[in-house]
């Protein structure tokens, strides 16, 4: 097998029809300077299900996110969000996109309240100057605070509210910035290592999170290092090493790849 | 009231309407240490459009203030692209060529200072500060002042999630200038002689610091640090020479026990401030 052996849809994408899936990367490169960390990278992420992008630390999961998200621009190749190139977009309108993430390290405003934090993701649904200046924070009853309000309260975050978020413990904040992410509605959610850090019962609620917005049709790119988290949610997985595709398939399928066992997964036996 | 606490209200509203100045471009986490230079602008404007065109206040003072935001919005396009240090240099340098160009500036008395014509009295000046309080806590309680709280400390993802940082920081910047140019314009119609000199440095230095030791998570932070250090060195008059020392002495044990400022958005919540949302 070669050094970039790919699996299951291996090749799918040059032959399917633009927009059959969420999210397409074609001969992505980034180099800083000069050193590359993503090489010539190629592969396709199913609508409306679940991808997981893995590998050790330093394979340039991330950075990945950050060329989708429009934080890096790459040094070469495109990148398609439902069959629509936006490669040259802005990061702050590939949200309007349908692109949506969330980070690693959680990003939230720490010294606002939980819900301000959610009414600050529902910027690409509150668009004009109209919006932007009406002081709708003094009317409590107004639809912005009910709809984050309900956001919050469909995911059983409803009593943390009115708290401050820099006072709330680590996977709270986690399902916060999963919130907030999907305010926009998303078509394309990119998830940052979702599960770090969180104890089995809070993973079990990620995990009946993120089968909520399957549901409901939102695609989702995890980089995830707990594979039994990965096994239960993504049906399609891409393997990461030094900046390149090692493997892509189903989970058991990219577990047979010797180059992913040396590189990441280890063997049966370890 | 007498006459002194009568210039002590005006000059605490002064330092008001510049405090405010100062905070909206900081509220997105940028150091505008030029203010001086925008209150010159806004000054010397409404009164050479006073003095020389015979303009009535009414429109002078709000030609001075658009005058600020006009310079303000096309110097914020290359000077924002600076950050951090880098960007207080460049607003201080920007100060300091405004105040030298009105130094130099025969056609408004150069350096021998500009009378004004028209006089604007105290409980105008008061009640105009009471505006600019007001206009500041009705941004504070829209998307826009939100957005720039999110902005100053996280732009990266507040740009992800769709908000224009660039434009919201030089609308924040310009608004701020424009702010600036009023107060300027206030003071010159107020106090009937404007002089480069008097827009200094050290305005634009103790104006940020009104901010910062007021703090600057919550709207009213500005305001009672403009009120704190007005009243305090009036406070401490009797101690003659010593109040300078006791007023540094405060300074530094402020920085100390309250680096995030007198007044911040926990403080206020746990003063039951609100019910809803969070003073920012």
């Amino acid at each position: 097998m070669s050094a970039t052996a790919t699996l299951g849809n291996a090749g799918a994408m040059a032959g399917s029809a633009a927009g059959d899936y969420a999210l397409e990367v074609r001969g992505l490169s980034k180099s800083f300077g000069g050193l590359e960390v993503i090489g010539d990278l190629s592969f396709a992420a199913p609508r409306g299900k679940a991808t997981a992008l893995i590998g050790p630390n330093g394979a340039g999961k991330t950075t990945v996110f950050n060329l989708v998200s429009g934080v890096y621009t790459p040094t070469a190749g495109t990148v398609l969000v439902n069959g629509r190139d936006i490669t040259g977009v802005p990061s702050r309108r590939r949200i309007h996109a349908g692109v949506a993430r969330s980070f690693q390290n959680i990003r939230l405003m720490q010294h606002l309240t939980v819900i301000e934090n959610l009414l600050i993701g529902q910027h690409v649904r509150a668009q004009g100057l109209g919006a932007l200046f009406s002081p709708f924070r003094l009317m409590p009853k107004h639809r912005w605070w009910k709809e984050a309000q309900q956001a919050l309260d469909e995911c059983g975050l409803g009593a943390y509210a009115q708290q401050t978020v820099g006072a709330l413990a680590y996977g709270i904040r986690k399902r916060i910035d999963l919130v907030r992410a999907t305010l926009a509605s998303p078509s394309l959610l990119l998830l940052d290592e979702p599960a770090a850090g969180l104890n089995p019962t809070e993973t079990q609620d990620l995990l009946a999170h993120l089968r909520l917005l399957a549901s409901r049709g939102t695609s989702l790119l995890v980089v995830e290092h707990d594979m039994p988290f990965v096994g239960e949610i993504c049906e399609h997985v891409v393997v990461l090493n030094f900046g390149r595709k090692i493997a892509e398939g189903t989970l058991d399928e990219v577990r047979q790849v010797p180059q992913v066992r040396e590189a990441y997964l280890g063997s049966e036996e370890e | 009231m007498s006459g002194y606490q009568t210039g002590v209200l005006v000059f605490l509203a002064f330092n008001v309407i510049a405090a405010y100045s100062v905070y909206l471009p900081m509220a997105a986490g940028q150091l505008n240490l030029g203010i001086a230079g925008f209150m010159a602008i806004g000054a010397y404007t409404s009164a050479y459009l006073s003095n020389e065109l015979g303009w009535s206040m009414l429109a002078s003072v709000p030609a001075g203030a658009l005058a600020s935001c006009l310079l303000a919005t096309v110097v914020a396009v290359p000077v924002l692209r600076t950050h951090g240090i880098y960007l207080a240099l460049a607003t201080f340098a920007l100060g300091q060529i405004i105040a030298a160009v009105f130094l130099n500036l025969e056609v408004v008395g150069a350096a021998a200072g500009y009378p004004v014509s028209e006089y604007v009295s105290p409980m105008v000046v008061v009640a105009c500060a009471a505006g600019v309080v007001l206009l500041m806590v009705f941004l504070s309680r829209t998307r826009y002042g939100l957005y720039l709280t999110a902005i100053k400390n996280d732009a990266t993802v507040t740009d992800l999630m769709g908000v224009n940082v660039r434009g919201m920081q030089i609308s924040a910047f310009a608004i701020g200038a424009m702010v600036a140019g009023f107060g300027g314009a206030l003071y010159g119609h107020h106090y009937s002689f404007i002089e480069a000199q008097h827009f200094n440095v050290l305005l634009s230095v103790f104006t940020v610091l009104y901010v910062l030791l007021g703090g600057t998570q919550t709207v009213l932070g500005p305001l009672v640090g403009a009120v704190f250090f007005t009243l305090l060195p009036e406070a401490l008059r009797a101690s003659d020479q010593w109040r300078y020392v006791i007023f540094a002495a405060l300074i530094i044990l402020m920085m100390l026990l309250r680096p995030q400022g007198l007044l911040t958005a926990s403080l206020l919540r746990s003063l039951g401030g609100r019910k809803q949302g969070v003073q920012q």
